[in-house]
């Protein structure tokens, strides 16, 4: 997917005014939440499981190459084969390759920001291959020839209404005419859309929540089982997943299926759980004859190890943009690439630099809420924090800021001139703002008072100047 | 014990420190304000630039060793002491342990009078039904959300409004907030609807720049919601013209 993400400013100035959006938004800033909170509360243990689950991710990325192997060679076992694609453009290759010795004119695609990371689709129809989408969003949002907004709701960004127009203006080729208003009817086309199209499939491609290293399963949580007819009926399946996503045992599933939709929809469990192990075997009733596992590093590798090691313990599930208030300020299409809020801001950088997504770690108040929902305890304000650390000492910072801070920092670093500096503001923004007891506007200040008037202090001097001249205690 | 005053609190609402000091020594201590402090160091740290931010917060580690505790009025700095001073020093061992030590020290306002002092009733009065705003680093970073709302219980003629979103943060964000001023807008729009809802006719929080933030936005659209500090209620000030509005000899023209 070609990256916007340089261009976040003007994006949001589009998102803030877009009125589709800013109601789906509202939409989505209490449900998703809510849900959540209502989840959690029913488990008693949940704040034990994320630190369990926290642990098992941290375990396994010690010891990733042991358990990438250990799960090669488990899938092998079971007549299944193995890729290991280091870049984006490797996996395409692979993917593409396969799809062609496969004889594939269709493939059925279930839910992947994976191969959205990789631009799979595009290469794909480059290449004389359709991909269908099969997840309902993922579906809506390949008709329009969009982006996904949300990893795990990709279509969140449209309004029912939207959606109907979408389906009107595609679906009359199938024989579909009537434009549909309730969400039941909408969904009910879709299906009878995709039924066929499943049916076509030569290959189905599907991403995985996790994969397990002791059984060589690959395990795929969805609502709508469109994922489990993505990998049965279609001949081939190719399963394309990052190397993080492998944990040691169906154990360590269990405990990390107990935080992820808790944590993603405020389900106790997503309503398909699905395990893949090898192709069909002798006896099988179904399966796919042939069954690939394509492992994309794509520079994670690079980041075991640094300081930004914990993003790799992300499982996916939504929890830190559905309770981010910038994310829920300007949804996910304004953050320029696949990953959107607060594991955007951090995983976007690494993977298509911090020159082009230098924006994305910095459009954060560091509030908190995301780190305090996260299932397996990424500390995302401080991940980003090291951005703009990295950023500072590449002076990819703006001028502006860095001036500023060097000059606050000059005074900030000497408490008698900050003193004398400090009285002087304090009086001319106290003497000048009395009238009104507040700015409408100040010179150099028009990022604050755009907005929002400065309330000016109160006359008197200084809390430091007035403590002095009561003679208060200072040692 | 000493008073960590914050550099907002110094230059915009002298008074907030005052209203601490109050409550500091109502409840028994001995109040000092050491002179050689300015600012927590949050503007350099939260852009990235560790070397003004350690710079700073070895001035305040110095200002501040030697007493039982240090007390801020703010969520935001407190925390920035208490969970970020040490990191600054991860190569200066003897720095690293002066840091930590300062951090143990450190409590935000309301979480000392609650959780160290043991203080649950105030003598104060402030006739007003209020919505309490739970300020991100107070609330996430150092667990303040029943402390101020106890104290607030013990005043009397106040009584609490229920604020839907209250954890959720305002926009103000430091530097955010000039640097994306249109999210924080976005953000700000949603509080202002929040605090509508609640029926509230003033505005509490722990932290000077929410406060600004959100009082300069209520007086941008012209609302008559009154905006202070929670310790301003806390120690009986609360009939102090409110933040941003008409200074008292100016009222009285």
């Amino acid at each position: 997917m070609k990256s916007t993400a340089r261009a976040f400013k003007a994006n949001v100035d589009r998102a803030l005014v877009d009125t589709n959006l800013q109601q789906s938004l509202a939409m989505l800033k209490v449900g998703f939440s809510e849900r959540r909170r209502q989840a959690v509360e029913r488990l008693p243990e949940f704040e034990a499981l994320r630190d369990r689950a926290r642990d098992i991710k941290n375990h396994t990325l010690a010891h990733l190459d042991y358990y990438l192997e250990t799960f090669e060679t488990k899938v092998k076992g079971l007549g299944g084969h193995v890729h290991w694609a280091p870049t984006a453009e490797d996996a395409r290759d692979i993917v593409l390759r396969l799809c062609r010795e496969a004889g594939a004119k269709t493939v059925a695609k279930s839910k992947s920001m994976i191969t959205e990371e990789i631009a799979l689709n595009d290469h794909l129809e480059a290449h004389g291959i359709e991909p269908v989408e099969t997840d309902l969003g993922e579906y809506i949002i390949q008709l329009r020839n969009e982006a996904p907004s949300h990893i795990i709701a990709p279509a969140v960004h449209l309004t029912k209404d939207q959606v109907a127009d979408t389906f009107l203006e595609h679906h009359a080729r199938h024989g579909f005419t009537r434009r549909l208003t309730e969400r039941n009817d909408l969904v009910a086309e879709a299906r009878q859309i995709l039924r066929q199209r499943f049916q076509d499939a030569d290959v189905g491609i599907t991403g995985a929540n996790f994969l397990v290293a002791e059984t060589g399963s690959s395990m795929l949580v969805t609502n709508e089982g469109n994922a489990d007819l993505s990998n049965t009926l279609p001949r081939m399946h190719i399963v394309i997943a990052s190397i993080e996503k492998v944990i040691p045992t169906l154990e360590d599933a269990g405990t990390l299926l107990r935080v992820l939709a808790r944590s993603a929809t405020g389900q106790e469990w997503s309503s398909y759980t699905t395990f893949n192990t090898g192709p069909k075997r002798e006896g099988d009733l179904d399966g796919p004859e042939s069954y690939h596992v394509v492992l994309l590093d794509n520079g994670r590798s690079s980041v075991l190890g640094t300081e930004m090691q914990d993003i790799l313990r992300c499982i996916r599930c939504g929890a830190c943009m559905n309770h981010c208030p910038v994310y829920g300020a300007i949804g996910g299409h304004a953050y320029g690439w696949v990953y959107p809020g607060p594991l955007g801001a951090v995983l976007t950088p690494q993977l298509i630099g911090v020159e082009e997504a230098g924006n994305l770690p910095n459009a954060s108040t560091f509030c908190g809420r995301c780190e305090s929902v996260c299932p397996v305890r990424i500390p995302l304000p401080k991940l980003m924090r090291h951005w703009r650390e990295r950023e500072f000492e590449r002076h990819l910072t703006p001028s502006t800021v860095r001036q500023g801070l060097s000059l606050w920092a000059f005074f900030a670093r000497r408490p008698t001139l900050y003193r004398l500096a400090t009285r002087v503001a304090n009086a001319a923004l106290s003497l000048f703002g009395r009238a009104e007891g507040h700015y409408r506007a100040l010179p150099l200040a028009g990022g604050w008072t755009t907005h929002r008037d400065l309330p000016a202090p109160p006359p008197g001097g200084t809390f430091m100047a007035q403590w002095k001249a009561r003679g208060g205690a200072s040692r | 014990m000493a008073l960590f005053v914050t550099c907002l609190v110094d230059m915009f609402r002298p008074g907030v420190g005052f209203a601490a000091v109050k409550l500091l020594e109502d409840a028994g201590c001995r109040v000092v304000v050491p002179d050689a402090q300015t600012c927590c160091g949050q503007p350099a740290y939260n852009s990235g630039d560790r070397f003004d931010a350690r710079e700073v917060a070895r001035g305040v580690i110095a200002a501040f060793e030697g007493f039982d505790y240090v007390v801020v009025p703010s969520g935001s700095c407190g925390g920035m002491i208490k969970h970020h001073y040490a990191g600054l020093f991860e190569d200066e061992p003897a720095m690293k342990a002066r840091a930590e030590a300062l951090a143990s020290r450190t409590f935000e306002l309301t979480s000392f009078l609650v959780d160290v002092l043991g203080v649950t009733k105030l003598d104060a009065r402030c006739d007003a039904r209020v919505a309490y705003h739970d300020s991100c680093s107070g609330l996430r970073e150092l667990g303040v959300k029943t402390q101020p709302r106890t104290l607030l219980d013990s005043v009397t003629g106040v009584s609490i409004a229920e604020l839907p979103g209250a954890e959720i943060c305002c926009g103000f964000g430091g530097t955010f907030c000039v640097k994306y001023p249109d999210i924080s807008n976005a953000m700000l729009d949603d509080k202002m609807a929040e605090i509508d809802a609640s029926g509230a006719d003033t505005l509490l929080a722990g932290d000077m720049g929410c406060l600004l933030n959100m009082a300069g936005k209520l007086s941008r659209e012209g609302r008559t919601v009154k905006v202070r500090h929670v310790a301003e209620v806390l120690a009986g000030m609360g009939d102090e013209p409110a933040i941003g509005a008409l200074p008292a000899t100016e009222a009285a023209r």
